[in-house]
């Protein structure tokens, strides 16, 4: 079927819809206009109305209703790009929030505009279908899928076949709580999957055949839970049944009573994962090779639209020293190139990453204008190729090494260049209380007084990586529970109060963090981070990582430092 | 009483839903639990109208097919409109123990819904007394097609693409 919206260039790296996604989404538009137009017209209550808008994106926060846009598995064109600019200006306030699901938010639409956002998101093979609700949301997965070098397969065509399965599923738009998939193409995690409900590793078997390893039950939130393993090798055309019966045993047995028991951690662990394992397998055993199931032609259809840009071939050692001699005459793209660089498999290229986390500015917003500079540097440098991170930031990949300095020069001129990726600097962080109507604590001020205590370069690089991430409530958006150092805003008698937690990590190795102590006001914060960091220092082994030195010396000599007791 | 909309069209709703704590029987058509058939059974096999069953989400339908998919309706409850479980029941029902009876979808349903139910195997919708049902039953031309299979499409959209 030959692509249908073909009016503009489009990259070929993507999904392109056809008639049939086409039509879909703008038939979804369509029912939802009429839905709200019921709705403003006292026709659909309030609670009625409430799952509809949710799964179409919209909340109602503190201050004004919240629009969440899906981004399938982090992946746009400059054209998708520009339109979300021309979305923020015309029905928000000129800057849009990438959130940790690799989703994009807009913070003031008006509900009554909400279908026209929604149409002119189709005009461009976008939606907000199910990215809130208790229904199955957005796929996630590695922001360097394709180009990273220890991918075992690119997972974004899973993704992909996975988004359109989950996309108006019948059977599953009432679960008892909301759903997370993510995909991990790679050996190193960097789609921290063993913290969703669903966790899909990619594994070659003995026989050389692809498919995945399964994982159920993990999640953040008040029970963070890491997830376990309830099938060693799924052979990939069954995906789509398996995880029917999956959703289906979870639609039936979840927890419907309590909102905190709901999610499907609770019932892996209520059940243990052995026997949630045993139910799931029984349930498949009756849609394992139904009609559902996935066949060659499917798989290579979307396979297919994730094609490899064409490379050129480039003399590695002539460019590497080019770049080498441009690094020693500025420390400032010297130090770009340390953080914000990462090899790829295809020689020439490498991806690039785009801080979104400058000082003073809420970690993950950007403004209009930042992205068109965004979509521009991506049809100069990237194939017109954009991807968001859950650590909200955003990758340019496929950059040919010859083009970096420029492209700094760009970047730095629009304030996307900050040379803090992956550093103290880098860090998670949820809306909370300046925008979530859920939350104990504001997280963004404590996020900016660290970002500007921490503000010598040489200091931070010193530490090296480290992980921190900041939730308002509970609810854990900000991932505090798998930062190297999480801080969690707690309400004490109607007070904001901070939690800090220590050792949580989202790879492979998943931990969560152990609470340091009783929590601190927003001034003791800093002071705090500044104590936690000193003993990292004064610690640490040769080049050894913050979490390392965590590991290997424990809790104690931290604790002390910020209570000055031993407990 | 809440109207009754069958295989797209607002009909009579002849059937009258009888609570579990009822021990009698009105006449006509009739929606029993299954605890009302087990124990009154015979009185209900020579009831004067028809006799469907009326079964929450939650009823491990494994354990009682033989009976349900002997009833002409089956009906299950939605306490509350969010509690997907029904959906799943329907599937069952229809797609591993092939029930060619009526679906029908009871308590609190929305017309938002239709186009998901009967997608799911209901061909039958009790809705509020005062909802325009011509106008209700247009939610159920929601989407023209659908990736999934379904009920209503057993081939997915994959291989008729
Ligand atoms: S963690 Fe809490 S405060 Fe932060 S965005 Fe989520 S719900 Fe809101």
């Amino acid at each position: 079927m030959a692509p249908f919206n073909s009016q503009y260039a489009e990259p070929n790296f993507m999904y392109k819809y056809d008639q049939y996604d086409q039509k879909l989404v703008d038939e979804r538009v369509e029912q939802y206009r009429d839905q709200t137009e019921r709705y403003l017209a006292g026709g659909i209550s309030e609670e009625e109305f409430l799952p509809l808008r949710l799964q179409n994106g919209l909340y109602v926060q503190r201050l004004a209703p919240m629009l969440r846009i899906a981004v399938p598995y982090g992946l746009m064109s400059s054209h998708q790009v520009r339109k979300l600019a021309h979305i923020s200006r015309k029905f928000d306030k000129g800057y849009v929030h990438f959130t940790t699901r690799q989703n994009i938010q807009l913070n003031w639409p008006k509900l009554e505009e909400v279908p026209d956002i929604l149409a002119e998101l189709a005009s461009v093979e976008m939606h907000a279908i199910q990215t809130s609700g208790n229904c199955i949301r957005n796929t996630t997965t590695d922001q360097f899928a394709g180009v990273a070098n220890d991918e075992i397969e690119d997972p974004r065509p899973w993704c992909e076949i996975i988004r359109q399965w989950s996309t108006v599923h019948p059977e599953f738009a009432f679960l008892p709580r909301k759903f997370k998939i993510a995909v991990c193409g790679s050996e190193e995690d960097r789609a921290a999957f063993l913290l969703h409900d669903i966790g899909l590793q990619l594994v070659v078997n003995d026989a050389g055949e692809t498919g995945f390893q399964v994982f159920a039950g993990g999640g953040l939130g008040r029970t963070p839970v890491i997830a376990s393993s309830i099938r060693e090798f799924l052979p990939k055309e069954h995906l789509l049944t398996y995880l029917d019966a999956i959703l289906r045993v979870y639609n039936r047995y979840g927890n419907r009573d309590n909102k905190y028991k709901a999610r499907i951690k609770i019932l892996v662990r209520a059940w243990t994962p052995a026997v949630f394992a045993e139910r799931v397998e029984a349930e498949w055993a009756h849609l394992k090779g139904g009609p559902a199931t996935l066949n060659g032609t499917e798989i290579d259809r979307v396979t297919s639209f994730f094609s490899q840009p064409d490379y050129l071939s480039v003399n590695e050692t002539a460019v590497d020293n080019d770049i080498k001699a441009l690094a020693a005459g500025s420390i400032g793209f010297s130090r770009w190139l340390d953080r914000n660089i990462r090899p790829q498999k295809q020689p020439g290229y490498v991806s690039v990453t785009l801080s979104l986390k400058p000082a003073g500015v809420a970690p993950g917003d950007v403004t209009d204008r930042q992205l068109e500079t965004i979509a521009d540097l991506a049809d100069r440098f990237s194939f017109g190729e954009i991807r968001s991170t859950h650590n909200q930031n955003i990758v340019l990949a496929d950059v040919a090494k010859a083009d970096l300095f420029e492209l700094w020069e760009l970047a730095k001129t629009s304030g996307l260049a900050t040379p803090n990726i992956g550093t103290i600097n880098d860090m998670i962080c949820c809306p909370g209380g300046d925008y979530c109507s859920l939350a104990n604590a504001k997280s963004i001020p404590v996020a900016e007084a660290i970002q500007r205590k921490f503000d010598d370069l040489d200091y931070v690089y010193d530490l090296g990586d480290l992980e921190l991430n900041i939730s308002g409530c509970m609810n854990a958006c900000g991932h505090h529970h798998v930062g190297h150092i999480g801080i969690l805003g707690v309400d004490k008698k109607g007070e904001e109060w901070y939690q800090i937690q220590l050792g949580g990590s989202a790879n492979k190795n998943a931990a969560l963090g152990k609470v340091l102590g009783p929590s601190l006001s927003r001034d003791a914060v800093t002071d705090s981070i500044e104590k936690l960091l000193d003993v990292y220092v004064e610690n640490r082994l040769d080049q050894e990582a913050f979490l390392a030195t965590y590991q290997r010396i424990g809790i104690e000599k931290f604790k002390q430092r910020v209570y000055g007791t031993a407990s | 009483m809440a109207q009754l909309l069958k295989d797209g069209h607002a009909i009579e709703n002849s059937w009258q839903t009888v609570a579990a704590e009822e021990t009698t029987f009105p006449a006509g058509d009739i929606l029993v639990s299954l605890d009302h058939w087990r124990e009154h059974k015979a009185e209900l096999t020579k009831h004067s109208g028809s006799v469907g069953l009326w079964i929450q989400g939650n009823e491990e339908i494994e354990a009682v097919v033989d009976t349900l998919i002997k009833m002409p309706v089956i009906a299950v409850v939605f306490p509350k409109f969010a509690d997907g479980r029904g959906f799943s029941i329907a599937r069952l029902l229809r797609e591993r123990y092939d029930y060619q009876g009526e679906i029908r979808a009871i308590g609190n349903i929305i017309r938002d819904q239709l186009y998901l139910l009967q997608r799911c195997g209901f061909n039958g919708f009790e809705l509020e007394a005062g909802i325009d049902l011509t106008e209700a039953a247009k939610s159920l031309q929601d989407f023209s097609d659908a990736y999934q299979v379904a009920v209503d499409q057993p081939v997915p959209l994959f291989k008729r693409r």
